[in-house]
């Protein structure tokens, strides 16, 4: 007996996966910024509050320090909260709770003590947010010893990937890409886009599974280059590559921490090439570690330099959004780079 | 910029910077100190709204008057019993404090932070609330676990990291968690605590539960953002907890004033949140029972979150790694116009005749033999470097509940350096 499936974007699949885990576990509490009469800027709570009552889905104060400080409490008393926080880029107030409390609170209590939260947070540009609505910051989450980083490239995955964070009792930062809330992004931002409703990945079944953290996917199998892309970039990376003819082996990581080293290895033992994209500034970028984990593990399989295509060490522009965006053209060179013999 | 001033007709604008008023050297006098009548601040009902008494937080809840009388309102008639235990539970404390900084001076530990002068802050507030609320402590409250009969030799085996440490070695000495004895994992950053109570509180509520939160931190990070973000989630969702801030009057070398108490008092802070504040003699342990009381029971009947200010003062140095002689008066503790907590206490008993100087000083002696006893015990487990401490792979142990492949691979290259070193480290 199969499944039944619905079609959904990303964020009625996020909304799903919050539901389903309200729905079994009692102890799953929804909080944040906007998220319960209203449900959400993004609409990924609308609904829960009227469904599991105000104890369960409330707004908070605009205080991101305090919405993750308050989550480490109720985690400590046996809750299993899911804060938004409404944009990545306002994240940054809450970096000491995240940090030194959420992370290490299994390590300093040895265990009497955990902080079993996933903190929800739209990520990454291409809506012409400006700086503040843009901004990537999965790097600075990966460099902290305690904390395990996610993000989703479809519905299918954000639901399950999300279930799993749920129910994972170490804190997870869950960062969702905006620009493929409601379908897939190529990179050309001025040809029409589609919509999930298109794409395989937007068939999600209506219940509870779960897709096992720390596991990347290949997405599109192939011998001549290995890339390795997460969020957004999974769909424009998929784009550049078929648009330029190459036989590249394509793995969504889905996981940046834990990371699925195996499947990297194995892929670029295979190709003997490596790009890496990522949206995030470049210097210290999630990028960075792959490069070095990948030289460190395949350097012996390696015909030409890892080649990083990524966003600039600028603050995330305005105006000049598409410029700044590691999109076709900046893809498309690099691929002829890690391509040469 | 302008070369020629625009505005000759105002003085020049000028920078104000707080200074304490005694700097080392100096003469210490504390008369401009205000300090009220014991039994002089009204009571409210614990059911009254917050506004109706924000003259309290300009004030001193006090119960013990000069002549070691419980007086006032505030006087929350316990019994000998209780007072004696309190009294105990606080020499306990002091006596812990002088064996665990002699400890760390004969270099059988890294770090320690006495309480002196601040006992009864801790050790009144544990003898009021519920042994099962839940202390979101800063690093200064010891007193809560000695109040509430957790064993001295398991923190001892804390402060020395050794083999009988139940955290294993991960935390600098004295930052404590005992899930046991309602007391959270010690941070050792500052007031992060304080949002971390609320959410405990807000869950508590949540579920029905009839447990409260309490937090303490001290006057100078009320300053930080998290104090605030706790007072303003406190006062929207009327959690059931009690914000104690201990104004010490120092923190490491900042006196009060860089947190701004020369402009108002910390429990003042309290009325722009709309939330009950109480500013109390923390040197008072009868003052600091009542206020604890008051604020619990507010709590537990939904009335929501009390901010209490211990108005008190750190006697001793922040910690051992401080010298407080390089930055205030020498004079200071001993002109302290509210006394030493455990000479009033002491004294008050004695007063009432339930207590007398023979007692108390069998008490003494029994009580430093307990601590040498419980030391003993614990230094058999090891001290910090001699390698009775946790096996060598537990430092990887609890980073995630389950062990990455990133993780193992670090493991296994620390045993490996371990290993070709032949240094002794024991292995689970």
């Amino acid at each position: 007996m199969t499944e039944p499936t619905t079609r959904m974007n990303m964020i009625q699949a996020i909304n799903s996966a919050m539901d389903v885990m309200m729905e079994r576990d009692p102890d799953v509490v929804v909080m944040g910024e906007d998220v319960g009469y209203f449900g959400g800027v993004f609409r990924a709570t609308a609904g829960l509050q009227s469904k599991y009552g105000k104890r369960r889905v409330f707004d908070t104060p605009i205080t991101e320090c305090g919405i993750i400080g308050v989550a480490v409490g109720m985690g400590a008393y046996g809750l299993r909260p899911v804060p938004e926080i409404q944009f990545a880029d306002y994240i940054y107030p809450a970096l000491d709770q995240l940090v030194s409390e959420a992370a290490r609170l299994r390590y300093r209590s040895a265990g009497e003590f955990i902080a079993p939260m996933t903190v929800r947070s739209p990520f990454g540009g291409g809506i012409f947010g400006g700086q503040t609505h843009s901004q990537s910051p999965e790097g600075i989450f990966t460099h902290v010893s305690g904390v395990k980083t996610v993000i989703p490239s479809t519905p299918y995955d954000a639901k399950g990937l999300l279930i799993a964070a749920i129910e994972d009792n170490d804190p997870t930062i869950f960062f969702e890409p905006k620009r493929i809330y409601n379908g897939p992004f190529d990179g050309h931002w001025d040809r029409p886009t589609q919509n999930w409703s298109q794409h395989p990945a937007g068939d999600v079944p209506t219940g509870y599974y779960k897709i096992e953290l720390g596991k990347a996917q290949i997405v599109r199998p192939g011998e001549a280059l290995t890339v390795l892309v997460y969020g957004t970039m999974v769909h424009v990376g998929l784009a550049a590559i078929e648009e330029a003819g190459i036989d590249a082996e394509v793995i969504d990581l889905r996981t940046l921490v834990p990371l699925d080293i195996a499947t990297i290895e194995a892929s670029v033992k295979k190709t003997g090439r490596c790009m890496i994209i990522h949206e995030a500034t470049r210097t210290s970028g999630f990028g960075a570690e792959l490069s070095a984990l990948v030289q460190e593990r395949c350097f012996y399989h390696l015909e030409a330099p890892i080649e990083r295509v990524t966003g600039f060490d600028t603050p995330y522009p305005h105006s000049l959004e598409w410029a700044y965006f590691p999109g076709p053209v900046r893809i498309a060179e690099a691929l002829k780079k890690v391509m040469r013999d | 910029m302008a070369d020629e001033p625009t505005r000759t007709n105002l003085p020049p604008l000028s920078l104000y910077v707080p200074e304490p008023k005694f700097r080392p050297g100096d003469a210490v006098d504390f008369t401009s100190v205000p300090i009220p009548p014991a039994g002089e601040t009204r009571r409210p009902d614990t059911a009254d709204a917050a506004g109706d008494f924000t003259d309290l937080a300009y004030q001193l809840v006090r119960v013990l008057d000069e002549d070691h009388a419980a007086v006032g309102p505030w006087n929350p008639r316990l019994s000998p019993d209780v007072l004696r235990k309190m009294l105990r539970a606080m020499v306990e404390v002091r006596a812990f404090d002088e064996r665990m900084f002699r400890a760390q001076r004969q270099g059988k530990t890294s770090f320690y932070m006495k309480c002196t002068g601040e006992e009864a802050v801790s050790v009144a507030a544990a003898t009021a609330l519920a042994s099962d609320d839940m202390c979101f402590p800063s690093y200064r409250q010891q007193g809560l676990l000695i109040a509430r009969g957790w064993s001295m030799v398991d923190m001892m085996n804390q402060i020395y990291s050794n083999k009988g440490d139940r955290l294993q070695g991960k935390q600098l000495p004295i930052m404590y968690s005992v899930r046991d004895a309602s007391f959270f994992s010690i941070s050792g950053n500052l007031t992060t605590q304080y949002p971390q109570a609320v959410g405990w509180a807000m869950a508590s509520a949540a579920k029905g539960d009839t447990r409260i939160a309490a937090a303490w931190c001290g006057e100078g990070s009320t300053a930080e953002g998290d104090f605030h973000s706790a007072c303003t989630f406190a006062s929207v969702y009327r959690a059931p907890v009690i914000f104690n801030v201990v104004n010490n009057q120092w923190a490491i070398s900042s006196f009060s004033g860089f947190a701004g108490a020369e402009s108002t008092t910390f429990a003042a802070r309290a009325i722009g949140y709309g939330i009950a504040g109480l500013r109390v003699d923390g040197n008072d342990a009868l003052a600091v029972y009542a206020a604890t009381a008051w604020a619990a029971e507010r709590a537990r009947t939904n009335q929501g979150p009390t901010l209490i200010e211990h108005f008190t003062y750190r006697v001793e140095g922040h910690s051992t790694s401080d010298d407080p002689g390089q930055y205030r008066s020498a004079g200071e503790p001993s002109a302290w116009p509210l006394g030493d907590p455990v000479a009033r206490l002491k004294a008050h008993l004695i007063a009432i005749g339930e207590w007398d100087e023979e007692r108390h000083a069998a008490q003494d002696k029994d009580v430093a033999e307990g601590v040498k006893r419980a030391q003993k015990e614990a230094e058999a487990n090891g001290i910090l470097g001699h390698g009775l401490h946790q096996p060598l792979d537990t430092l990887f142990d609890g980073v995630f509940e389950e062990m990455p492949w990133h993780l193992r691979e670090q493991q296994a290259q620390m045993i490996a350096e371990e290993t070709a070193s032949g240094r002794p480290w024991a292995r689970k």
